[in-house]
């Protein structure tokens, strides 16, 4: 249970002059379980990259391969396979459409061709999972806030019951309230379920704290591949790609070198706090 | 699956053409127009086949480019030239069927879709080759006249600019919701026409909200920034001719009058 990139390359708009490569030779294995950050900078090509996962682009060259199976054989379900990986897009919310919430959840379980009974089920699951007021479902997604509309948008992709859960950019303009809402909800999510979950985001901060793997894209090419540790002791050359490590990177790095002990490799605030405790004490 | 659609789309280049007035481009796209009208022998076309072809050279436009435009209404041009062929009385050249050919509707079929290929061509070389901020500031200064009879030109002219905005941006986003849609196991492709009708609400009604979304931020702003339309309203780059402009006219009138006294003495008549 596994998804393979195997040196896929992307070219957008290929013969009309703005040919333009998004993506070049990414190849990686995401096994089953993991919680991955993917980072980069606007337009280095992650949103492109996660439309691969689900085979809504389909690569120049390369191949993407999920559970063994290459996506791009003629007989490959596609329909599935997008129901297994399940793709939450930049600002889900402006895709909502129906007249209340619970029907609009319903539409991705619908489509799988369900029986009604396990279509609502589903549905019920999963706008409860992602903590959504029960005396709101049978509103209209346009009466809700911001942070509410996405949550339902995610309950929309998570009522198909993914294997995989890649979500763009969730916490984009959210206020902090909101953003840790979802950040917590996905914690949550995974806890319960194990599923995979792929982040994209360009904030480290909001990554570093949950994910147990990152991988920084710069300009189309897979530049790290690691540990949120490991990455962080490159936050030089992150920042150079216009990305920041997390400030409590910057912080511990500097007392290390005004001749503190303390672990450079904290990642949260917390961390940080039992490490610096540690040396002066 | 959107973004192929070339109509109305400009290509960003070096080129004296894109750095012609667009009042001279929307001139010139006129004359080339009305010269396709004015006969059918076959050296009007020749004529008219020569201006085009040079103005392509000087627009470093690829020509794979402009021909891409006329994908889109490959049917028309089929449709029309079927029209003519098997419509037309004459001296009959085949019979098969019910179907009857004759020399007339053949040459008549030959010239229509000629012309409505160079049409498409000429206009799709104004759009190629014009920004369309560009085209409608040369609209706005080129029908000024008409406000003296009270036409809102400024107006209908800002209307054109945003809505012409708005086309990409809105296709974009058409394409987000559909791939969006899809990710939720959507089906747009399989099924009888209602079902796949039935089909489209899901990227139909996203996409009027966030086109009322759009309109709404838009007002906004330029109230925000004091917009009240024509009166006193100044431009950053006003239009104004250069040399190349008046030689681009000489140009254009004298091809339309070469075609004109070609038509006079072939024909004997001035149309």
């Amino acid at each position: 249970m596994s998804i393979i990139a195997d040196h896929i390359n992307y070219t957008y708009e290929i013969g009309t002059g703005f040919e333009r490569q998004a993506i070049k030779d990414i190849s990686f294995v995401i096994e089953d379980g993991e919680f991955i950050g993917l980072i980069g900078h606007t337009g280095s090509g992650k949103s492109t990259l996660i439309q691969h996962l689900n085979g809504l682009v389909k690569a120049t060259s390369g191949t993407v391969y999920y559970n063994g199976q290459d996506i791009y054989d003629k007989d490959y379900d596609l329909k599935t396979l997008r129901s297994k990986v399940g793709l939450v897009f930049q600002y889900p919310e402006h895709q909502l459409f129906e007249t209340d919430i619970f029907k609009d959840v319903c539409f991705g379980p619908k489509n799988l061709g369900l029986p009604k009974m396990e279509v609502e089920l589903r549905a019920f699951e999963a706008l409860r999972m992602v903590g959504l007021e029960e005396n709101l479902y049978y509103q209209s997604p346009f009466d809700l806030s911001g942070g509410q509309k996405r949550r339902v948008a995610i309950a929309g992709v998570l009522a198909m019951k993914p294997e995989v859960l890649i979500l763009d950019e969730p916490t984009a303009g959210l206020d902090p309230k909101g953003r840790d809402d979802i950040l917590e909800c996905l914690r949550y999510l995974k806890e319960e379920t194990g599923m995979t979950i792929i982040l994209v985001s360009h904030s480290m901060e909001d990554v570093a704290k949950y994910v147990n793997r990152i991988m920084v894209m710069n300009d189309g090419v897979l530049m790290y591949d690691d540990t949120p540790k490991n990455i962080f002791t490159h936050y030089r050359e992150l920042e150079e790609i216009g990305l920041a490590a997390p400030q409590v990177t910057y912080i511990m790095n500097d007392l290390k070198n005004a001749g503190f002990d303390v672990n450079t490799g904290a990642i949260t605030v917390d961390e940080a706090v039992e490490s610096i405790m540690a040396s002066v004490r | 699956m959107l973004r192929d659609i070339t109509i109305g789309q400009y290509y960003q280049t070096e080129s004296v053409i894109h750095k012609l007035d667009p009042r001279v481009k929307l001139m010139g796209t006129l004359v080339f127009i009305i010269s396709l009208f004015l006969g059918k022998s076959v050296w009007i076309y020749l004529g008219a086949t020569i201006f085009l072809a040079v103005v392509i050279k000087l627009s470093n436009v690829p020509l794979k480019f402009i021909l891409k435009g006329l994908k889109a209404v490959v049917l028309l041009i089929v449709l029309s030239a079927a029209f003519n062929l098997f419509l037309t009385d004459g001296r009959v050249l085949v019979h098969f069927w019910i179907f009857t050919i004759t020399a007339e509707g053949l040459y008549q079929a030959v010239f229509m879709v000629i012309r409505l290929i160079y049409l498409i061509m000429g206009s799709s070389l104004m759009t190629l080759t014009t920004t369309p901020n560009h085209l409608t500031d040369g609209l706005e200064k080129g029908l000024g006249f008409l406000k003296k009879i009270k036409v809102p030109v400024h107006e209908i002219s800002m209307m054109m600019s945003i809505a012409l905005r708005f086309i990409p941006i809105l296709i974009e986003e058409t394409d987000k919701i559909m791939k969006a849609q899809l990710a939720r196991g959507a089906d747009f492709e399989n099924g009888n026409i209602l079902k796949r009708a039935k089909a489209m609400i899901p990227v139909l009604v996203p996409l009027f909200i966030s086109a009322f979304r759009r309109a709404n931020e838009l007002a906004m702003a330029m109230e925000a920034r004091c917009y009240h339309g024509d009166e006193g309203r100044t431009k950053m780059k006003p239009l104004k001719y250069q040399k190349r402009d008046r030689i681009a006219y000489i140009s254009m009138f004298g091809y339309l009058a070469v075609l004109i006294a070609l038509n006079v003495w072939m024909s004997g008549r001035i149309i």
